[in-house]
């Protein structure tokens, strides 16, 4: 029984091997055609088998996302609730709310027909700064400010090229010629983006005393958009541990069964 | 065949046996004799029920949160991701169980190439298993298209495009398949329809299929036809069970990396943009198990053609019994077919991905090459390596050591034994 192991294990391996080549040559394949510069990186905490967001970095980021991103960009799919909720910035409910009771959101009909304006509650939608795409695109040289309620899953590189595009503003070789109301940019596709350069030094005031650096700013930030692009990413980094840590020991489990029942078969042979 | 009369212990189960044999069924099934040296490479029929079954479960519960209209399926997906109790989980789970259902059938399908499985006395099990794998892209497209994203809006413009190809009638087709004259919200509500029903189809062909197996049996590694039941066989339940499902939790592993630490990989970071008729996606690919047939499809200079060679191509896989002349079924035992087997393999890798790249230059004349190959090897090199090849011969039982260091490992472990 003993002498048969390695045969098997041989199979298994070759199995085991051939499905990770098959995988990895597939999920590479499908992003190599777009690989542009080499994207900016930083020390993402919310990357890696246990990866969790940084509380304090995803409130900075919301304090940048809504004193200097919000004002063109929306947030559609994010509600004030989400700000206090388990794995997100946790924010107090007394905080989110008055977060919340900032904005001003049309209800109704009241019982005389009429819409009315009221301060936004933990269950509204985030705000938005435009009416509808028409009025974004008017105010901003029509170029439309995307959504960021799911940016950083909708751009290939993710948080990295978020966070590249924010840093990559540079001035223009002198081979490209860039008109008004366009700005370069090292990092976004083509090289050439509509919106002005977001961050500088010193434009928020961080309340936990973090120097507001154009490296700290994008960093927050980007954690927060990854945050809101997935917002279960804690839970789902949490239970995938134990389920695979599970897997395996089923697994071995299974395979000690397998061992132990066919030893009966083999002999006869 | 366990063609043995079955009698429930039970009273009242014989009494609900004689009526509804449902119990002599569950005896089939767990003495069905199945040849005892079947590898790893058999595994995955049963891992492909089980992702049958996960895609079904999954489905229907994202079935009850997703609203297909053209205005509100975006959001109502983000909606499960979101708010719906573990809805990321259950929508992580259908998603990337798609790409693990196609790459099991993909494993399944290649063994079935190496090992003959498709020859006679299996070919309708073959031809239904080939309406499955029919039935499952066209299953899979539909889905990809129903979260509205830009991949999932441009990608059904190209495909449903493609009957407009079709003279005379096409360009009928092509509005009647999208409910009006563009890909719209006509066209994502009946696909939301097709994309429900079709798995169910799947599942009563899956019945077809194991039903198909269970008059021959299994085939095996070295493809002669085994004796059953015999000292060669073993009983279904519990040798093969323990086997699959230790197969199918090495598979769990591999599907759990891809749900919790990497949901997005397989998918298009595209499809997390909302599906605008205004702005086309500078690349518009298809999930990445359609690439090979994509890179046909645009190998073929002519819109028609292109179409035709792409439908050829999985046509040739349903009359492939009848292409392939050689009897012998293994191809442990036809030395020249391993190596042109190896070369269709890597020939199948290089179209796909050809059709992830941009068709021009140098990735289309390769996609042109391979293409090329896909369709001389079952056209051309099977039907004449039939006859021409040299096989080695082969042994009279499964058991009878042959060849290859496997076998030698096993005879030396036998006489040990027997020794003993």
């Amino acid at each position: 029984m003993k002498k048969n192991l390695p045969i098997k294990m041989k199979n298994f391996f070759k199995l085991v091997f051939i499905i990770f080549i098959l995988t990895i040559f597939f999920s590479f394949k499908v992003f190599s055609s777009e690989d542009t510069n080499k994207l900016l990186s930083t020390d993402w905490s919310f990357k890696g088998f246990t990866g969790k967001f940084d509380r304090a970095s995803l409130q900075r980021g919301y304090q940048v996302y809504t004193e200097v991103c919000a004002s063109c960009h929306s947030m559609k799919l994010l509600s004030y609730r989400n700000l206090a909720e388990k794995g997100g910035p946790e924010f107090s409910k007394e905080q989110a709310e008055a977060i919340a009771a900032n904005f001003e959101v049309t209800d109704g009909p009241n019982n005389d027909g009429d819409m009315f304006m009221r301060p936004a509650k933990l269950s509204d939608k985030f705000v938005k700064p435009y009416e509808n795409i028409q009025q974004a695109k008017a105010s901003n040289g029509g170029a439309y400010p995307p959504d960021m309620s799911v940016l950083v899953k909708a751009r290939s590189g993710g948080a990295n090229y978020v966070y590249s595009v924010l840093l990559g503003y540079d001035d223009p070789p002198s081979d490209i010629i860039i008109e008004d109301g366009v700005y370069y940019n090292t990092y976004m596709t083509g090289n050439k983006i509509m919106m002005p350069n977001p961050l500088s030094e010193g434009l928020v005031e961080y309340n936990d005393g973090t120097i507001a650096t154009e490296e700290q700013m994008a960093k927050d930030v980007v954690t927060f958009l990854s945050w809101a692009a997935e917002p279960h990413l804690e839970a789902r980094h949490k239970i995938g541990f134990k389920a695979i840590i599970y897997l395996i020991i089923l697994t071995i489990l299974a395979y000690l069964s397998m061992r132990r029942l066919w030893s009966r078969i083999e002999s006869k042979v | 065949m366990s063609d043995h009369n079955y009698v429930p212990s039970s009273k009242i189960g014989k009494w609900f046996n004689d009526r509804l044999p449902l119990l002599s069924l569950g005896a089939h099934l767990a003495d069905y004799p199945t040849p005892k040296n079947l590898n790893y490479w058999w595994t995955f029929g049963g891992i492909l029920t089980f992702c049958l079954i996960t895609q079904i479960v999954t489905g229907v519960v994202l079935g009850m949160h997703y609203v297909a209209h053209a205005d509100l399926a975006f959001e109502s997906v983000e909606h499960i991701m979101r708010d719906v109790n573990y809805g990321w989980l259950i929508r992580y789970v259908h998603s990337n169980g798609a790409s693990m259902f196609f790459l099991a059938v993909y494993i399944h399908i290649f063994r079935s190439l190496y090992y003959g499985s498709y020859k006679s006395p299996r070919e309708v099990i073959w031809i239904i298993g080939m309406i499955i794998y029919l039935l499952m892209m066209m299953t899979a497209f539909m889905g990809y298209v129903l979260p509205w994203g830009q991949m999932s809006f441009w990608g059904a413009t190209v495909i449903t495009s493609l009957f407009s190809a079709i003279p005379l009638i096409g360009e009928s087709i092509t509005s009647w398949l999208w409910g009006g004259y563009a890909v719209d919200n006509p066209t994502l509500t009946r696909f939301f329809s097709l994309h429900y029903l079709l798995p169910f189809l799947i599942l009563g062909l899956v019945v077809l299929h194991i039903w198909a197996l269970h008059i021959p049996g299994n085939n095996n590694p070295i493809g002669i036809e085994v004796k059953k039941p015999s000292n060669n066989t073993v009983p279904f339940h519990p040798y093969i069970v323990i086997k699959d499902l230790f197969a199918l939790l090495l598979f769990l592993i591999l599907f759990a990396f891809f749900i919790f630490y990497s949901p997005n990989i397989l998918g298009h970071s595209d499809n997390y943009i909302e599906a605008n008729p205004l702005v086309t996606p500078t690349h518009i690919v298809p999930e990445w198990y359609l690439l090979p047939f994509y890179a046909i499809l645009r190998s073929v200079p002519d819109k028609l053609l292109g179409v035709i060679a792409m439908f050829a191509s999985i046509f040739i896989l349903v009359i492939l019994p009848w292409l392939d002349t050689s009897k012998i079924r293994s191809a442990i035992f036809r030395p020249l077919y391993k190596q042109f087997y190896w070369i269709l393999f890597f020939d199948v890798i290089i179209l796909g991905y050809m059709g992830a790249m941009p068709a021009e230059g140098l990735y289309l004349l390769i996609a042109r090459v391979a293409t090329a190959y896909y369709f001389i090897h079952f056209l051309i090199i099977l039907p004449i390596l039939g006859n021409k090849e040299k096989t080695i011969s082969l042994p009279l039982s499964i058991s009878e050591p042959v060849l290859g260091k496997m076998l030698k490992e096993d005879m030396v472990k036998n006489e040990k034994e027997f020794t003993n």
